[in-house]
């Protein structure tokens, strides 16, 4: 496959490991921020392929992981109202609310949707003027902007049996609570898609506040060996600095029009992730000009605020503070048929990817 | 005829025997079958059978490289196969949606009679229900299958003759079924020329069987793909296997279509596919007479069966084409898209 395998040359893999196990004997600590990164490097086996003083810990970028319970029993209220239909990335059907998920109350008749794309949820709602479609937005500045995008249409149509119930959120703040809760990370991996919205500048603060590596990585395995080549190469030097690897795709000033159009659409506010807690202006609500698409200004559903099981330990999964092998629930009672956590329902989710990828006893 | 499924055509009068004499009967014409007492009487002159059953549901029920009939006269009939059987008989019960073109039935009727024959099987017994409009989608089909087992292959279906030093082929390229069906399903709106491999594989497995070749075990790879039988495989017989994915066969356009998916193609069904665990002295043979059969042009080596050393038993490790190592565990939960 052209544009791939250049990418995964196994001699040119080998070789840079070989350079990577020969710059230090430090021991580092590397987070992959966006679950994708993880995937990849379980996918193909990288963690073998470094030395054992580097340390690759996943971090919280993936959506369905910090997604909350609140948010999931807020959306399962939503389904259970009449004439409504819920659309939802796949990911998401699966994720336990504090009372059941959105695939059980499908079993149970409610119209619960996958859709692949934000414009398929549109489709739906023109294709059924008597029914209200409700898309679940979630992700980080990957999907925000289509959401945006899908608001506008929605406007330019004059739909008005759409509805979005916004879960957006962004990454530098996570990225910073991390190191502002004291967890040791030598250098970040940093968001390849994110960044291609984003642009570098959004790392600079961070690098210089809290002293730690930033590369801005592709997926390929010769990307991510790439990457971790270069934060080492900061991280021995003392050179901190907001790096881009993913150069065939990221441009520091990253997609302009993009990023207009999340500042059109949205307005940051506090927000809380799973296993971090509220964080200050981390979140994307609608502005009050298209509050007419907001389901949480337009149903007004109340929902109680509910703890997390105090066994799963995804908070500090997400923090990078253990791996999926420290928790109890870890291939016992949590597993991808019967998730108790998060992390274990998303592709991209660590303890899912280590159920999938790796081994447990 | 009328030209839909009705809900009479199940009710066992006039228009249920004019379905069953102008359709099934007609296409799997067979002297057994055309007598229609109540039990086909067959006669096997052995009391050593292999004996299976299975159910399809697919959607859509017609799809590139195939549609449900041949799918489920393919599925019994490689399920008989891998046990070392040879397939003999067949029965097929048909739940039929009100209202479902009775031309549709007919191709699938005709493409079953046509698969059958080229498998060399009778379809003796069968069945029709029809249930009102949304109780099923258009068709259900379960097909149950007999076969004939030579006691020297009574080894084959347990694999307890696996050891070390065994090598793993598989008769051509994966995940070419799963991948058509979602494409068939106009996922993302994505067009591709990718067909499913649903094929009969008994004539190239009897051959395999008649070479002399030692074979330790065979397992057609189908839902949950070749790592799931790779896994049953190391659990079964606990035993640990090391499989090269450089050697793993696998279509452009499929494994394409993977990475834009986010699947991983060993996961992905197939229904044309055998797993085959032999005497690593015999796997020239088991090659050569698999690239010579139209179902077995790209077979491969693909790993092989190795002691238990670092690795805890009962595991199977990928050595990834990068030159990475990884675990690979049965799948759990279904495969989706990632978000991004």
């Amino acid at each position: 496959m052209k544009y791939i395998d250049e990418y995964r040359n196994k001699e040119l893999i080998q070789k840079l490991a070989n350079k990577i196990s020969n710059l230090t004997n430090q021991e580092i600590t590397l987070m992959e921020v966006c679950g994708g990164h993880t995937w990849s490097s379980q996918k193909f086996g990288l963690p073998s392929l470094l030395p054992s003083n580097i340390r690759l810990i996943s971090g919280p970028g993936c959506p369905v992981c910090v997604t909350s319970k609140k948010f999931i029993d807020y959306a399962i209220k939503l389904s259970n109202l009449p004439n409504t239909i819920i659309t939802l990335f796949g990911d998401l059907i699966k994720v336990p609310g504090s009372f059941s998920s959105l695939y059980y109350e499908r079993s149970k008749g409610n119209d619960v949707r996958i859709v692949y794309s934000i414009t398929d949820a549109i489709n739906i709602a023109e294709l059924n003027p008597s029914k209200q479609i409700i898309f679940l937005a979630i992700g980080f500045e990957t999907t925000a902007p289509s959401t945006a995008a899908a608001i506008l249409t929605a406007t330019q149509k004059k739909l008005r049996n759409f509805f979005i119930l916004s879960s957006h959120k962004i990454m530098p703040p996570a990225m910073a609570a991390l190191i502002d809760e004291g967890i040791k990370i030598n250098g970040y991996i940093a968001p390849g898609h994110v960044s291609t919205i984003t642009g570098s500048y959004i790392y600079e603060n961070l690098v210089k506040k809290y002293r730690v590596g930033c590369v801005i990585s592709g997926f390929e395995p010769l990307d991510m060996l790439q990457s971790i080549y270069m934060l080492i190469q900061q991280i021995i030097n003392n050179d901190f600095k907001v790096e881009i690897q993913y150069r065939r795709a990221v441009k520091p000033e990253g997609n302009m029009k993009a990023k207009e159009l999340m500042c059109k659409v949205f307005t940051l506010r506090d927000d809380w992730w799973r296993g971090l807690g509220v964080i200050p202006n981390s979140g994307l609500r609608l502005n009050d000009e298209y509050s007419c698409f907001d389901a949480e200004k337009v149903f007004n559903i109340m929902v109680e605020e509910v703890d997390e099981d105090p066994a799963c330990i995804c908070g500090q999964i997400l923090k990078g503070l253990k791996t999926p092998n420290d928790c109890k629930l870890f291939a016992k009672t949590c597993t991808p048929d019967n998730p108790v956590g998060a992390c274990m329902v998303s592709h991209e989710g660590a303890c899912n990817i280590y159920y999938r990828l790796n081994k447990y006893e | 005829m009328s030209k839909k499924i009705l809900l009479e055509h199940g009710s066992g009068g006039k228009l249920s025997h004019q379905l069953i004499n102008e359709l099934f009967v007609k296409y799997f014409y067979n002297p057994l079958l055309a007598l229609q007492s109540d039990s086909a009487i067959i006669n096997l002159e052995t009391n050593n059978i292999a004996f299976t059953t299975d159910s399809f549901v697919i959607t859509p029920i017609f799809f590139p490289g195939g549609n449900i009939g041949k799918l489920a006269v393919c599925g019994t009939i490689n399920d008989l196969a891998v046990a070392g059987a040879i397939p003999k008989y067949i029965s097929a019960s048909f739940i039929l949606e009100e209202g479902l073109p009775l031309a549709d039935l007919e191709e699938i009727v005709s493409s079953m009679a046509e698969e059958a024959r080229y498998a060399g099987v009778l379809i003796v017994a069968g069945d029709t229900k029809v249930v009102e409009k949304g109780h099923c989608d258009k068709v259900f089909i379960t097909t149950t299958g007999i076969g004939i087992l030579e006691k020297k292959f009574n080894h084959i279906s347990s694999g307890i003759n696996i050891g070390c030093g065994d090598k793993i082929i598989i008769n051509g390229p994966i995940a070419e079924h799963g991948m058509a069906i979602i494409l068939a399903r106009n996922f993302q709106n994505f067009k591709s020329e990718i067909t499913s491999d649903c094929a009969s594989l008994n004539h190239l497995i009897r051959e395999i069987l008649e070479s002399d070749c030692n074979i330790k075990f065979m397992r057609d790879a189908t839902r949950g793909g070749l790592a799931t039988v790779l896994c049953e495989i190391a659990l079964k017989c606990k035993v640990n296997i090391i499989v090269d994915e450089s050697l793993i066969p696998i279509s452009e356009n499929v494994a394409a279509m993977c990475e834009v998916f986010g699947f991983d193609p060993l996961y992905i069904a197939n229904e044309g596919k055998i797993v085959i665990v032999c005497d690593k002295n015999h796997t020239e043979k088991v090659l050569e007479i698999m690239h010579r059969n139209q179902y077995g042009k790209q077979a491969a080596v693909i790993g092989e069966i190795v002691k238990v050393n670092q690795y805890q038993k009962g595991n199977v490790v990928l050595n990834t084409k990068v030159g990475g190592k990884r675990i690979i565990n049965m799948l759990s939960g279904e495969q989706i898209p990632r978000i991004c």
